[in-house]
Order: C-alpha cells, then structure tokens, then sequence
C-alpha cells in the first residue's frame, strides 16, 4: 500500500499533463452546461450601474488587454457592449494598451452589426495612445487633444457620438477591462478619484483579489473577475432575450469546473503522499 | 555636470507636478510637462523596435543560445510592419487578419499553458506541512470551488463563503501591502526629486 502511495507521490508529470488536458477538453467537446447562479456581489453590481444609466449616456469602455488574457476578458467585452448597446448607451471607447484596440474592436463590431447600430453614432474606437495614467490626465482635460482622430483615422470633431464629450468629465461611467496596469487602477486613481466618476470593471481572476480594495471604498462600483465574472455576466445579460446566442464563457465554466476539481484531486493526492512519507520517516526513526 | 544637469531636470520637473496640485498657477507647467511625457513614451516605443533589432541581428550574427528562434521574431516583426503599413490596420485587412488568426490565438496558447503549469506546481509543493500551510491550503479550496458552478451544485454556501475570503481576509492583506508600496513610493519619489536616489542614473555617484 506504502508502495502504491509512494508511487502516487511520484507522478510523473505528463500524466498532469495529459489528465488537466482531458478535463477541459472533454467538456467543451460534450458542450457541458451548468447553471450559474447569480448572486448579489461584484458582478451584479455592475450590472445594475450600467441598467440604471439612462438611454442616450456615454460610457468610455477601455480595453486594457492583450490576446494572452483574451479566454477571459473577450467574454466580458462582448457581454458589456451587448448590454451597453441593447440599451442605448454610446459607447466611447479606446485602448491602455497596444493590442487591446483590435480585441476591442472585433467585439464592437460583432455586437453592433447583429444589434444594428452605426459607428459613429452609437460607438466609436478612438485606439491607442501611449501613457497611462497620464494619458488619462490628459484626457481628463481635453480628450480631442490626445485623440483627434479615431483608431481609422477620422475626426472626431465630425463624429454624433462625440458630440458634446470634450473632457472625461462628460461622460457617465467609466469600464476598464484590464489585465494588469495599466489598467482599473490607474482608471480609479487617476479618473474616478480625481473627476468623480464612476468607475467599474473587469480583470482576469488572478488580478481581482487586488481590487477588492477599491469596491469596499465605493471607488470601483462592480468588477467581473476572471471566467466567472463573464459568465455571471453573460447570464444576467441574456434573461429575457429570446434565442440567445451561446455564451462562450458560460461554456467555458464547465471546463473551468471539471478543472478545478482535478487540480484539488492533485492537491489532496501531493498531501497524502507527503503525509504517508512523513509517516512512515517518523516510524523509522 | 553629467550629474548636475539630469538631477536638476528630475527636481524642477518633480517640483512641478507636485506643486500643479497645490498652486493654479504652474497648473500649465504641469500639462506640459505631461505632453512631453506622453511625446517621450511614444518614442520609446520606436527604440524598443529598434533594440529589438539590434539584439536579435546580433544573436544570429554571433549564433548565440537559441538564435534560430530570432530570424523568427524577425521575420514576424517585418510581416506585421509591412502588412501595417502598405495596407493599414482596420478591421478586415491583412494586418487585422493576421493579428486575429495568429497573433492573438498563440498569445492566448501560451497563457493557457500556465494551467499545466499550476497543476503540476500544486501537486508537488501543495502541502499542508503546517497549521498555517493548511488554513491556505482549506482557503484556497473554498475560494477555487467558489469561483465554479460546481461549487454551489455541491453546497450552496460555498460560494458566500469565498466571497467573505475575498472581501475580508484578502481585503486586509492587499490593503496592508498596497498602503505600504505606496508610502515606498512616495518615499523613493521624493528621494529621486531632492537628488537622494541617483540608482536610476545608471549607477552614476
């Protein structure tokens, strides 16, 4: 039995490996569904800010992200502009970091075709600029300043949506999607903070813990973190909508789930193996 | 001189960003200020391309450790430039495509791989060796189970539970350490302004 413990304590790491692969792509393959329960927290805080904003407001929706953290916060994007837009709220948005734009784009241009908005009128991509929080300054000021032109490189003066939006104060809400700085936190400090604003978000699940700080304060008004915030999210986004189309991070939780559960499987057989090894040192002596 | 004329570039500018909160009057000095730092940043980015380069040319010149994977960043780094530049770079064009079809699915890859990479991690070091090693261990199944489906499918309070993990004990640890960088913050800034910290000169006394 010590033996077969032992072993068990030994694994050889492609069986890990080989075993994690199975336990994500089995339910994807199967198409798993779990129900999600939405409860009041993060998530459906800021759904409700963003219901109560009345049609016609403007919300800047940064995209602070690259590909490598795109099977999370692609999910959210897609999730928020459904909302956004089901609702009438323009949408301001622009980029922290580089690659960010053209993620934000796709999402904007797949949920504004299938809900049948324009650009220009209802969104506008103004891209990426360098800088972070003093970028954000800047925009606090005056935004044509920093964007005159958009991410296609027309102006913005000529532009519906940008009417009237000169400085951040303008506009009704921020959201960052973000997977590090800059990102929510430099959002907070250097926009919520300073032009009163408020300010909600999404990150990967790494990164929530550390913005738990800022919504006990108020300063961040709801943050979706990792899969599970998006597929909160994309939850409380379709009730009501009929024929939805399929969520893909509401797929991904059951993946995510089955996951989980096999990493804690590794865990538990680590600490039996130790404690058997501890053991048996311990009789030896 | 070398050293004179960078220290009392950082103090004059330092004094101004600070002084821009308190007096309306170098509130100006401060925007501009900010524009140069923006102009700045976007240069940097150019010299990273550049050094980019330089290393990469540098590593197949000399058949230095891993060199045959530089002619591929090389080669990837010319395609995107060009494509960007004789075609442009909205949606739908060869820019866009290759960034949606390649870049992004591999950048992607590469950060799933740290889901092996955990599991693997967890199994090995993962031990409850201590009283303390354990409740990290206990919290660390609550908040994962938390965060899933299957959590609230096993028992419904699993998920209220890792919410007060997150919202309470974390909250506490992150705010401790995020009041702490900050006071170092400030402490190194006013050190580099007043000429203290010169570290980041370049090793300049």
């Amino acid at each position: 039995m010590s033996t077969f413990i032992e072993k068990l304590g030994n694994l050889d790491r492609r069986v890990i490996f080989v075993l994690m692969a199975l336990a994500v792509i089995i339910p994807l393959a199967l198409r798993m569904n779990l129900p999600i329960p939405i409860d009041q927290g993060p998530s459906m805080d800021l759904y409700n800010m963003i219901d109560a904003l009345p049609e016609g407001s403007r919300v800047l929706l940064s995209f602070d992200y690259d590909p490598s953290t795109m099977p999370e916060l692609q999910p959210m994007a897609i999730a928020l502009v459904q909302q956004l837009m089901t609702k009438d709220i323009k949408i301001v948005s622009m980029a922290l970091w580089p690659m960010g734009v053209s993620l934000g784009n796709e999402a904007l241009i797949a949920v504004s075709d299938s809900l049948g908005r324009e650009e220009y009128v209802d969104w506008v991509n103004l891209g990426y600029k360098t800088g972070g929080g003093v970028l954000i300054v800047r925009l606090g000021s005056d935004i044509k300043s920093v964007f005159p032109v958009d991410y296609d490189g027309n102006s913005i003066d000529d532009m519906p949506v940008m009417q009237g939006v000169n400085k951040l104060g303008d506009l009704d809400m921020i959201i960052s999607l973000s997977a590090g700085e800059p990102g929510i936190e430099t959002w907070v400090m250097m926009a919520g903070d300073r032009y009163n604003l408020p300010v909600g978000g999404g990150c990967t699940a790494v990164s929530a813990p550390q913005l738990y700080p800022f919504l006990a304060t108020g300063q961040l008004i709801g943050l979706l973190g990792g899969l599970k915030g998006a597929g909160d999210y994309e939850t409380m986004v379709r009730v009501g909508v009929e024929n939805p189309p399929p969520g893909i991070a509401i797929a991904g939780m059951a993946a995510q789930s089955v996951a989980h559960l096999v990493i804690m499987l590794f865990i538990i057989i680590g600490n039996i193996a130790y404690l058997s090894e501890k053991k048996r040192k311990g009789g030896a002596k | 001189m070398r050293l004179a004329i960078p220290l009392m570039i950082t103090f004059v500018a330092g004094m101004i960003m600070i002084l821009q909160f308190f007096v309306p009057a170098t509130q100006p000095m401060g925007d501009s200020l900010q524009e140069w730092y923006m102009i700045v940043a976007s240069a940097a980015i150019f010299l990273g391309a550049v050094n980019l380069i330089q290393v990469h040319t540098h590593k197949i010149r000399f058949k230095l450790k891993n060199w045959k994977y530089s002619p591929v960043t090389l080669i990837g780094f010319a395609v995107m430039i060009i494509t960007g530049l004789v075609f442009g770079i909205e949606a739908d064009l060869p820019f866009d495509y290759l960034f949606q079809q390649m870049v992004a699915p591999m950048a992607a890859t590469m950060f799933s791989l740290l889901a092996f990479f955990v599991a693997s991690a967890a199994f090995r070091a993962f031990r409850a060796s201590n009283w303390r090693a354990t409740l990290l261990l206990i919290s660390a199944f609550v908040v994962m189970l938390g965060r899933v489906p299957i959590g609230s499918m096993i028992w419904n309070k699993i998920p209220l539970i890792s919410e007060w993990i997150m919202q309470y004990p974390n909250m506490a640890g992150q705010r401790a350490v995020m009041i702490g960088a900050a006071m170092g913050m400030v402490a190194t800034s006013l050190r580099m302004i007043f000429g203290v910290e010169r570290s980041y000169l370049g090793g300049a006394d």
